[in-house]
């Protein structure tokens, strides 16, 4: 029971109906358990649904069916509210504009601030967030001063404050540059490494799920594959009918297959690869 | 082009007068401000101008900074200044062709710029020394009292911050959007006035759509970190009052009671 940190039983959701009257129906009885501690990346192409499925994680939308139970608390119950919030952070695509203050320190500050935390407790706080995403040195700097990545971190920092046990990140690599992905995907496996942070990333950049503990593949609504991401990725005819491309060393794989080979498809990074392609050759020789 | 804008510019430093907490430097600027009005006479014009030129001496602002803050108002002080040389009735000193001038016409109109250069520099100083963080904090603090009169002066102070805060934000995006539409053939540099302005609106539309976008994801980033309003909520700097506080507003009063004591003997 406990150690679960989502539950989502049959959820349904349809955005309330806008100017045209038309109703938009997102899900229909989805399901899914996010273990505590474990690292899962949502995958999807855009409209598939991700970011409604996120929202509904920390109550910033309410299951129209079914229901959300975060550790235990339905999210459609108002008292719940700021337990929740606090126990799963949430940090979305464009990073300035989630920053409120124009010191860095000060903006880390304001999750604690708002929950009453003590002074004392809250300069703890955000000296240890600011230190474990690698921006305690820009701690007094201006945020618009600061890369998108560094941008980014701070944006984490400030939610880590909060100390939740789950964080929720909506795209957070949509709009960095290579280095600055790398920074925050770096910053995130520390957090569910050394934390023991519950992650969940959202993305659509089939690179970023490298790593994870489990891989949720939707598409308009609902999960189309889910496992390791060795087991999701070897299912390359499936991710392609739903526009997504696989991870260059899985599609050299799957063509030398395809060409004739009996290679395994689940070697993700470039060594795997190329062992498994040097075993499977090596003994034909 | 619009990089060189610096609203309520802040020049970081780390004199007294940086130090000095920001509810006490308001409270210096309205005992200022009030000292200066109540001034009448080069006595208690003297008094005034010390206390500022000794607090600009403390902060060590390059004077070159001020007459550049004060470059323009140059406009209103040289109007405000032959204005009052013009028509102000009294003894007659020079007269020729329909001008005339007189003593106290030179007198008044001396002491009316001197007094709007006062007033303007005494405000530079408070917020070239103070953070807008520092600023709206102790805006907040000072105005705290009228919480109970049910002014929201928390939103208030938090509006100002949060506005602040995205000025870089939102210049960077005014200018991103003029380089986008030159790159179309958008014309903003020729042409008369009114065509300029109008060549603005392509500007504008999508600024104020994006700034909307901006406030809504903004609005559900502070939900998601629990922001609840105001109430129950704690600050990692708590302000302190220091001495140096007490003797600075001690001096603050000391100079307005001494423009109150010329005025009334008439010095």
């Amino acid at each position: 029971m406990t150690d679960n940190a989502i539950q989502v039983e049959h959820l349904a959701y349809t955005y309330p109906d806008q100017e045209d009257s038309r109703e938009t129906r997102v899900f229909e009885g989805l399901d899914l358990t996010v273990a505590q501690g474990s690292f899962l990346v949502i995958l999807g192409h855009n409209g598939c649904g991700k970011s409604t499925l996120a929202k509904h994680f920390n109550a910033i939308l309410l299951p129209s069916g079914g229901k959300v139970l975060v550790y235990g608390l339905d999210t459609a119950a108002e008292e719940y509210l700021i337990p929740i919030r606090r126990q799963v952070g949430m940090v979305f695509q464009n990073p300035d504009n989630q920053l409120v203050s124009n010191v860095v320190e000060e903006d880390v500050a304001f999750a604690p601030e708002n929950l009453g935390v003590e002074p004392a407790e809250i300069r703890r706080r955000v000296d240890e967030a600011l230190r474990l995403v690698g921006m305690y040195d820009y701690r007094l700097h201006a945020p618009h001063l600061l890369s998108g990545g560094q941008k980014q971190r701070v944006a984490i920092a400030g939610v880590i404050a909060m100390e939740p046990r789950c964080i929720v990140l909506d795209e957070p690599t949509a709009m960095l540059d290579p280095q600055g992905r790398r920074e925050v995907l770096e910053t995130i496996h520390r957090l569910n490494r050394e934390k023991g942070v519950t992650v969940v990333l959202i993305t659509h950049h089939m690179r970023e799920a490298i790593g994870a503990d489990r891989v949720v593949v939707m598409s308009e609504g609902a999960i189309i594959a889910d496992g390791t991401p060795e087991q999701v990725f070897s299912q390359v005819e499936l991710l392609e009918s739903v526009q997504l491309t696989v991870p260059e060393t899985t599609q050299l794989l799957y063509a030398l297959n395809r060409a004739g080979a009996r290679l395994p498809l689940d070697a993700l990074t470039v060594e795997d690869c190329a062992q498994a392609i040097y075993r499977a050759y090596a003994g034909e020789e | 082009m619009l990089k060189d804008i610096t609203l309520g510019q802040y020049f970081p430093g780390d004199t007294v007068v940086h130090r000095l907490d920001p509810r006490s430097k308001l409270l210096l600027v309205v005992l200022y401000i009030a000292a200066l009005f109540t001034a009448k006479g080069i006595w208690g014009y003297l008094v005034v101008f010390a206390f500022l030129a000794a607090a600009f001496a403390l902060s060590k602002i390059r004077p070159r900074v001020v007459l550049k803050g004060l470059k323009p108002l140059l406009v209103i002080l040289c109007l405000t200044g032959i204005l009052n040389l013009l028509y102000t009735p009294g003894r007659v000193a020079v007269q020729f062709w329909v001008i005339t001038i007189t003593w106290e016409g030179i007198a008044s109109a001396l002491f009316m710029v001197a007094r709007i250069v006062m007033l303007v520099t005494g405000t530079f100083l408070l917020t070239y020394t103070t953070s807008p963080i520092a600023l709206t904090d102790g805006l907040e603090r000072l105005l705290g009292p009228l919480k109970r009169l049910r002014v929201p002066i928390h939103e208030l102070a938090m509006m100002m911050g949060i506005a602040l805060r995205f000025i870089p934000t939102l210049i960077e995006e005014t200018d991103k959007i003029i380089s986008a539409q030159k790159a179309r053939g958008a014309d903003f540099e020729s042409g008369s006035l009114l065509r300029r302005a109008k060549a603005l609106i392509p500007v504008l539309v999508p600024l104020f759509v994006s700034a909307f976008r901006r406030a809504d994801e903004l609005a559900v980033a502070m939900e998601c970190r629990c922001y609840q309003g105001g109430r129950g909520r704690t600050r990692m700097n708590r302000l302190r009052y220091a001495r140096r506080d007490v003797l600075a507003l001690g001096l603050g009063v000391i100079v307005l009671a001494a423009a109150i004591a010329l005025r009334v003997l008439g010095v």
